[in-house]
């Protein structure tokens, strides 16, 4: 029973930690520009604006343009409830493993591609175009990094992993492991939308691949999709984070546990978030023709992380 | 029981092809076919599910019937049974579909009754090659399905480019019979040709034989399943023939090859070496990528669909390599794994691949045409058919909780479970297929959301799509079938896993393995590696997607909602011409995979004469060479030419020389049975 | 790469005070904070349109987004499409191939929505006033909150225009 009550807890903290964790790295970058920036927490108060604001849908839009919103958003909420943000094994661990977790996610973006193409302007297909280019070869990289990881923990259910690793550190610090990390790594910042693959920031719609699908929305649907995103770099932050260094994680239901399991799960994601935030200050944004080369660097980072999980057995 | 089944399923299908040869003028032919058809499936999924659900096979022994070839000999195990279960849960949304379907054809634009008939009669042939239980029955059915499926093809013979299809089609087919035809001789090894003898014959078989066997087998059931590269007819016969038919092609057909990959290699020859398992796995996972490539390149919605045949069968060769792998090596659960990773990808493919044929064809029905350039707007006009081609969409692409993605789950698994082998070059080869797998089903999600979001959403681009209507409710009828078939295969593989390990239990020696997999309303890779509950995943979506709405309710959050215009950057208005196409949606693709597709670009400007600052028109024109036709094909048929202008010459038309020819080779024949 | 990270925190914090203006300026968000925070919270989204101004004003104001005057530090931000906009900051006297663009991103903003007018030509057409091309100020085509004179106004009058017309809806709203 406590677990399902876990379960519960880890999906509100999740919905509540990820607007303040896209928030930091947006700070962080304003410090690391000498500029004073939005507080962290702004993203909340953005949120809270956009529920209070009227809808206005387009005239072309189908019934899947007002439907996506949604699916995007329940879409993330499941997949929090499935990767262990403060504890390990959780209730529901069974119900999904890695691969379910990429093919949930994935999910969203069908909806959100879908809903770039509905109202039919060349934005719109523009980014549906350049965001299934980009999540599909995405694709190979993040299931062999999948198996990398899998191979040492005997198992894809994210509980597992987390409790193997801890039950055998060593795994931890395997070249397999730091090498999946990595290629782990490149994955996360085209999937969510980060330089150098596509610019948060930017204000112009010739460079867009995830803000060009979301041109057309605003009000309570912006605020679900964005939620959503955020949510989505939350996820992948935790996975780098939890899967690769697991300690903190609370393994028993006990209080201390999991208070401590929330604050190393902060620290985590912060330390994250700072290295991301220094990434986006260094790098220029990759036209979208080399995008596949990062990727692929990426994709032969998991084949040897693979291979050499296989060697070094 | 069974036999009722049986004699039921032959009486149906038989009527079925009776009304369409001789029905009058009165009759209302088109649905009295479509009920002999679905009557006749019926029976065939019910005798299936009765000899897996008793695991008792059923037989019939018709030795009159050219006793020389060892009679009609019928027989039909749990793998055969899977397969009829396939055929008929194909056929019977077909046959509704096609009820509605083929009125458009009372014109007289193209033979209702030669439609009818062959419709009915191919049916027959395929249920009965999964009964088949000696070689000559086998041979006979295979062939029978080949020809019939072939005049299915042609049925819109009006049109040239419909009997060049055909004849791709049938000299595909019939390559693929030539080499099944060696194997099976080889197979026999003198013997009577009944399948038990062929499995207790194949023991004793050199190494070699049973080598050169599997390989004509693999090549001899590929051309009809479709792997790379004996693909080539399917993007060629689905689109020409009627989209029903296609449904069955592609959904139930080209499985066929795969029950025959398995009873010869598994079942009949029982396993072999490890290398085996290996070409199949790399033949599955080269048919999965290349079917995907060069299906995002396709803007005809049939052709796309039929490249997408390819990718699919590719998926069930992996989890068959991957089994055959395990197989060899004595690791038998993990065996079973692959197998069933294949097997529920099958029929999982037939029920999505037939939905989006049959969505497909709705859209040809309304529009009449299949260029996806030409579509668009149609979620608004025909809102159940977009519905129903949406969740074929997400399940081909593997979105769970739909069924492609329990399937894909499986296979993957498998071949996880693969770097458990002691053989590094198996441990080597396997993350490059978890790649290419990984690959295929990403760049399958990125097509669908081109073949949906191009054809279903945004604004009409032809006026032939502004006036799109929705297909009748026999159409209706036949996808929503399929669709439910979807979905529930997604949720249940807790229920199907255990039963296709019913099917594969004792094929080469693999064990029963019902419970390994289950646990609650979840599934589970073998020694609890992995474990997921779609069902459960499904129930969590589901819950959210009422809890988002019903919280924003109660949390206050602005319900205003007003219907504009769509932003445009603020220009006057918007038209169909400023939409992204379906080309400039697989622009980047194209651009990434460019020393494949090798892209044929011609661009065309004809200038004002004044001033070249001012264009009268562009002409914007881009081709890909499909690599197999440009090295492998081409080359072929201009030898095939070649030597046929050679052959040309002897027949010269002259009645004397052939009077000589005769002479001459009875001469010969006569020297020869005097010296041998 | 070191030495650009050395220059980042060699150079420290730019972003400027406002000028002598600050604690009016200050005290304005303050209390802006808390009366439109019913209406807009603390984040404000804004879509500029060039309605056919000489671009002086567009200087100016890409000067606020600069580390100098760094307006997000008070929760604004410029948005890439009029959905996703609380305000539109609209320059230059109309012109007529802009009359229709204008009105369009209005219709095109979701409520509540505000529209502040920067510069002399916004609200007077200034230098183009009576040219064929100029139809009239911003207010003959969509209702504006405030007006920020200036030829061009300084990023710091366009940022207090803002807090103005923020205040006055929530002024009107209380």
């Amino acid at each position: 029973m406590t677990g399902y009550v876990f379960e519960m807890v880890q999906g509100v903290l999740a919905l509540l930690l990820a607007p303040g964790l896209a928030g930091f790295v947006r700070w962080v970058k304003a410090r690391l520009q000498n500029r004073r920036g939005a507080p962290p927490w702004q993203p909340y108060f953005e949120l809270r604006k956009l529920f209070g604001k009227e809808v206005i849908v387009s005239s072309n839009a189908s019934w899947l343009f007002r439907f996506a919103p949604y699916v995007i958003f329940a879409s993330a909420i499941a997949v929090t409830l499935l990767v262990p943000l403060i504890a390990a094994p959780l209730p529901f661990d069974g119900m999904g493993d890695l691969l379910m977790v990429v093919y949930l996610l994935l999910l969203g973006t069908f909806f959100l591609a879908l809903a770039g193409l509905d109202v039919g302007t060349a934005f719109g297909g523009m980014g549906a175009s350049r965001e299934m280019t980009v999540a599909a070869i995405a694709e190979p990289t993040i299931a062999l990094a999948i198996f990398g990881l899998a191979l040492g923990a005997g198992s894809t259910n994210l509980g597992r992993i987390v409790t193997q690793t801890l039950a055998n550190p060593a795994v931890a610090v395997s070249p397999g492991r730091l090498l999946a990390f990595a290629a782990l790594f490149i994955v996360t910042l085209a999937e969510t939308g980060r330089l150098p693959v596509d610019n948060p920031a930017t204000h112009l719609e010739l460079t867009m691949i995830h803000e060009a699908m979301i041109l057309e929305y605003s009000g309570r649907y912006l605020a679900l999709i964005e939620w959503g995103a955020w949510l989505k770099l939350t996820i992948f932050f935790t996975l780098l984070a939890n899967l690769f260094v697991p300690w903190g994680v609370a393994t028993t239901f006990d209080p201390a546990a999991l208070a401590l399991a929330v604050a190393s799960l902060i620290v985590k994601l912060a330390v994250l978030g700072v290295i991301i935030a220094v990434v986006e200050t260094r790098v220029a944004k990759l036209r979208l023709f080399r995008v596949p080369e990062l990727l692929g660097v990426s994709f032969v980072l998991a084949l040897l992380a693979v291979t050499s999980s296989f060697l070094l057995k | 029981m069974m036999t009722v089944l049986f004699l039921v399923m032959i009486a149906a299908y038989g009527f079925g092809a009776c009304v369409a040869l001789l029905g009058g003028a009165g009759l209302d032919r088109a649905r009295l076919v479509a009920a002999g058809a679905a009557t006749g499936a019926g029976a065939g999924l019910a005798l299936g599910a009765v000899v897996i659900a008793s695991g008792q096979p059923f037989a019939l022994l018709i030795p009159e019937l050219l006793p020389i070839a060892g009679g009609l000999a019928l027989r039909l195990d749990p793998l055969g049974a899977f397969f009829l279960i396939v055929i008929g849960a194909g056929a019977i949304p077909a046959a509704i579909y096609g009820a509605g379907y083929s009125k458009a054809y009372e014109d007289g634009h193209a033979s209702l009754r030669l439609l009818g008939v062959m419709f009915n009669l191919f049916l027959l042939a395929m249920s009965l090659v999964t009964l088949a239980d000696n070689v000559f029955t086998f041979l006979l059915m295979w062939e029978g399905m080949s020809l019939t499926s072939y005049f299915l093809v042609i049925t819109e013979s009006s049109e040239d480019s419909t009997l060049r299809s055909g004849n791709w089609y049938a000299a595909m087919t019939h390559a693929g019979l030539a080499l099944l035809l060696a194997a099976f001789v080889l197979l026999m090894n003198g013997g009577t040709g009944a399948f038990s003898d062929l499995r207790a014959g194949a023991v004793t078989l050199s190494p070699e034989v049973r080598n050169l066997i599997f390989v004509l087998a693999l090549f001899g059931f590929g051309s009809k399943a479709g792997i790379v590269p004996l693909h080539v007819w399917l993007p060629r016969a689905h689109p020409a023939a009627p989209s029903h038919v296609s449904a069955l092609m592609s959904g139930v057909m080209i499985k066929l090859g795969v029950y025959g990959l398995l009873r010869v290699a598994l079942d009949l020859l029982g396993g072999g070496p490890t290398w085996w398992g290996a070409l199949v796995l790399g033949l599955g996972a080269v048919s999965a990528l290349f079917g995907v490539l060069y299906a995002l390149m396709e803007h005809d919605l049939k052709r796309l669909l039929a490249y997408h045949s390819v990718e699919n069968i590719g998926i069930i060769f992996i989890g068959l390599g991957a089994g055959l792998i395990f197989h060899s090596s004595g690791l038998m659960t993990l065996a079973v794994l692959g197998f069933i990773g294949g097997l529920y990808h099958t029929i999982n493919h037939a029920s999505f691949k037939g939905l989006l044929f049959l969505g497909a064809g709705s859209v040809l029905h309304a529009t009449g045409t299949r260029n996806m350039e030409e579509m668009g707007g149609l979620i608004k006009r025909m809102p159940w058919t977009a519905l129903f081609f949406l969740i074929g969409s997400a399940a081909i692409s593997a979105l769970p909780p739909l069924n492609g993605f329990a399937s894909e789950w499986l296979v993957f698994q498998s071949l996880l479970g693969g770097l458990a082998l002691p053989m590094p070059e198996i441990a080597l080869a396997i993350p490059i297929a978890v790649g290419m797998l990984a690959l295929t089903s990403g760049l399958a999600a990125a097509c669908f959301v081109k073949a949906f979001g191009i054809s279903f959403l945004a604004l009409p681009r032809s006026r032939e799509a502004e006036h799109a209507h929705e297909s009748p409710l026999s159409m209706r009828v036949g996808m929503a079938i399929l669709a439910l078939a979807c979905v529930a295969l997604g949720l249940a593989p807790f229920a199907v896993v255990p039963m296709l390990g019913g099917v594969l239990a004792g094929l080469g020696g693999l064990p029963d393995t019902r419970p390994v997999f289950t646990l609650d309303l979840s599934v589970q890779a073998p020694a609890g590696f992995a474990q997921i509950s779609p069902a459960w995943i499904g129930v969590g979506l589901f819950v959210l997607l009422a809890l988002v709405p019903l919280v924003m309710r109660l949390a206050r959050a602005n319900r205003k909602l007003r219907v504009g215009d769509t932003w445009g950057c603020g220009r006057i208005g918007q038209t169909a011409r400023m939409e992204y196409t379906a080309t400039s949606f697989a622009e980047p693709l194209r651009r990434v995979f460019a020393e494949l597709y090798r892209p044929a670009k011609e661009l065309t400007i004809d200038f004002h004469p004044e001033s070249k600052y001012f264009v009268q028109s562009i002409e914007y024109k881009s081709e890909i060479m499909p690599l197999f036709e440009r090295v492998l094909y081409d080359p072929l048929l201009r030898l095939v030419r070649r030597v046929s202008r050679q052959v040309r010459r002897v027949q010269a038309g002259s009645v004397h020389l052939y009077l000589m020819y005769i002479a001459v080779i009875l001469i010969l024949l006569l020297v020869a049975a005097r010296w041998f | 790469m070191p030495a650009l990270f050395r220059k980042i925190l060699q150079t420290g914090l730019v972003t400027e005070p406002l000028g002598p203006a600050e604690a009016e300026i200050v005290q304005l968000v303050a209390q802006v904070d808390r009366q439109a925070q019913r209406l807009l919270g603390r984040a404000l989204a804004i879509r500029e349109v060039d309605a056919g101004s000489c671009n002086g004003c567009e200087i100016e104001i890409t000067g606020l987004t600069g580390p100098v005057y760094d307006s997000e530090r008070f929760g604004i931000q410029f948005v890439a499409s009029p959905r996703h906009a609380d305000l539109l900051l609209v320059t230059g006297p109309v012109t007529r191939n802009m009359e229709v663009p204008l009105r369009k991103t209005y219709e095109a903003t979701p409520d509540p929505k505000l529209v502040v007018a920067v510069g002399d030509c916004a609200q007077t057409c200034g230098v183009f006033r009576g040219s064929y091309a100029v139809i009239g100020s911003v207010d003959k085509v969509i209702p504006v909150d405030v007006f920020v004179p200036g030829c061009p106004p300084e990023p710091a009058d366009i940022l207090r225009g803002i807090l103005a017309a923020l205040d006055r809806v929530s002024a009107q709203r209380a």
